[in-house]
């Protein structure tokens, strides 16, 4: 018999393997979780909008940064989620990755679209163009397209169990894009700002323009969690349904 | 093992050069869509000139994308992708061996065609001998990623459109670096910036011939079992 000890890492790990752990724990978590991100998103609002300073060369039009940066780190943050769910999913074999990798992607989705809206709204007053083919703006618009395939394999492949091992396959070879666009404004210097904030000798913006960015990071990251958790469960009860469909049909047959 | 790498690899191209193989259709294909760009944008000659390394670059992508639903599907409906799974070959070499059937089949054609299209969009001659050098460093790439697109999409009913939206946004470091390897003045791409183009495009085929075949393998293995 096992030593009554306290449960190690990995027991831990795969205790939350089974969906109906999940789903008690997730239940308790989502209302906490709602508020927080509400709480923050506010908070980090009110400091963009009303409690930050204006550019010295952009004036006003610079607050469109505080949705563009954090909804950008989103997306590159959603698809390493998917990534890492899927890496997790194909080694590990653990029953709630590829849950949580599907679940991740259309948020991801959403907030690349988002960045790449409201860069487009911000660049015209700055640049004086919607779009520009330069080699930022390229590579994200080839992340939203990473995700829309990703997306379309899923709802393609009938057998969530098989469209689980595909997808996670197709997640796992477009992650070479996310260096790639983390790394696009140092190695090519085209017309998208280079990094100011995540550099080695130090971020380059104002403090004060840093807390705002920093809390509007945070809220959406807490909303990114919240909606993932939300996802995940409806694809935990979407699946118990296609389950009882089938047994369902099964036992029609054979009466 | 290497008796069996090379039956596959010319079973696979006697296939697909004989009767219903569609071997020659890629090249047709790409001829036709070199014909209706001036019919679209116009003959003016100066015009044609600056687009056609680009043009040429997409209509190359468009009929590799074309035949990628190939590479698997036909084996899979025969049960022939079943036996090569379970024979002396690794999954990862049957990978390979398709996927350089298909860029024999399929991609040596298209560059072979691709100057003498590219006549029909006033490409300069002087141009050709760099854009010949670009396609075949590029197309291998076009062939092993997109057997990774056709290996997860394989079995699935008209899969083959989903496949060539999977591999596209593979398909487009490609382009980009093809297109300035190809032409000297194009896209910015200028002498010393055409070299690393091609160096660059060098890197992506030389990693795809490794990525591709364990990507290809893993998906096929998820969509057979």
């Amino acid at each position: 018999m096992a030593r009554m000890s306290s449960p190690t890492a990995a027991q831990k790990f795969h205790a939350y393997a089974n969906p109906a752990r999940f789903m008690a724990l997730s239940a308790r978590l989502l209302m906490p979780l709602w508020i927080l991100s509400a709480l923050v998103i506010a908070v980090g609002l009110w400091y963009a909008l009303f409690n930050s300073p204006p550019d010295y060369q952009q004036s006003e039009t610079v607050r469109i940064m505080y949705v563009h940066v954090p909804s950008a780190w989103l997306s590159m943050f959603g698809y390493s989620v998917m990534a890492v769910a899927s890496a997790v999913a194909l080694i590990f074999r653990h029953p709630l990755a590829d849950v949580a990798a599907k679940s991740a992607a259309p948020l991801g989705a959403a907030f690349t679209f988002l960045a790449l809206a409201t860069g487009s709204l911000w660049g015209k007053p700055m640049w004086g163009t919607w779009w520009e083919w330069d080699a930022r703006m390229t590579s994200v618009l080839i992340l939203l397209f990473l995700y829309l395939g990703y997306m379309a394999l899923w709802a393609t492949i009938e057998d969530p169990l098989r469209a689980a091992r595909a997808a996670a396959v197709l997640a796992l070879a477009g992650a070479i894009n996310i260096p790639v666009i983390r790394y696009s404004v140092v190695w090519w210097n085209t017309l998208h700002q280079p990094a100011s904030v995540f550099r080695i000798d130090g971020p380059t913006i104002a403090p004060s323009m840093l807390l705002p960015l920093g809390l509007m990071a945070v809220g959406f990251t807490l909303l990114f969690i919240t909606l993932h958790l939300v996802k995940m469960r409806a694809e935990i009860l979407r699946r118990r349904v296609r389950n009882l469909r089938l047994a369902r049909a099964a036992s029609a047959g054979e009466g | 093992m290497s008796r069996a790498f090379f039956a596959l690899l010319l079973r696979d191209i006697r296939l697909a050069a004989g009767v219903g193989g569609g071997g020659g259709m890629a090249v047709f294909f790409f001829l036709v869509v070199v014909a209706i760009v001036p019919l679209g944008v116009g003959p003016d000659r100066p015009m044609l000139e600056r687009l056609a390394p680009g043009m040429l670059w997409v209509a190359l992508l468009l009929a590799a994308l074309l035949t990628l639903d190939r590479l698997f599907q036909a084996d899979n409906e025969d049960g022939s992708l079943d036996l090569l799974s379970a024979g002396p070959l690794p999954l990862e070499l049957v990978a390979v061996a398709k996927s350089l059937a298909h860029w024999l089949v399929t991609g040596l054609p298209l560059v072979i065609a691709a100057p003498v299209l590219g006549l029909l969009l006033s490409l300069p001659p002087e141009t050709m001998p760099s854009l010949i050098l670009a396609m075949l460093v590029g197309t291998p790439a076009l062939s092993f990623i997109g057997a990774v697109g056709a290996a997860l999409t394989v079995g699935i009913r008209r899969g083959g459109l989903l496949a060539s939206l999977l591999v596209l946004p593979f398909y487009i470091p490609v382009l980009i670096f093809g297109v300035g390897a190809a032409s000297a003045a194009s896209a910015g791409f200028e002498g010393e910036a055409g070299r690393q183009a091609l160096l660059l495009l060098g890197a992506i085929t030389l990693g795809s011939l490794v990525i591709g075949p364990f990507g290809a393998a893993a998906a096929l293995r998820a969509n057979l079992r």
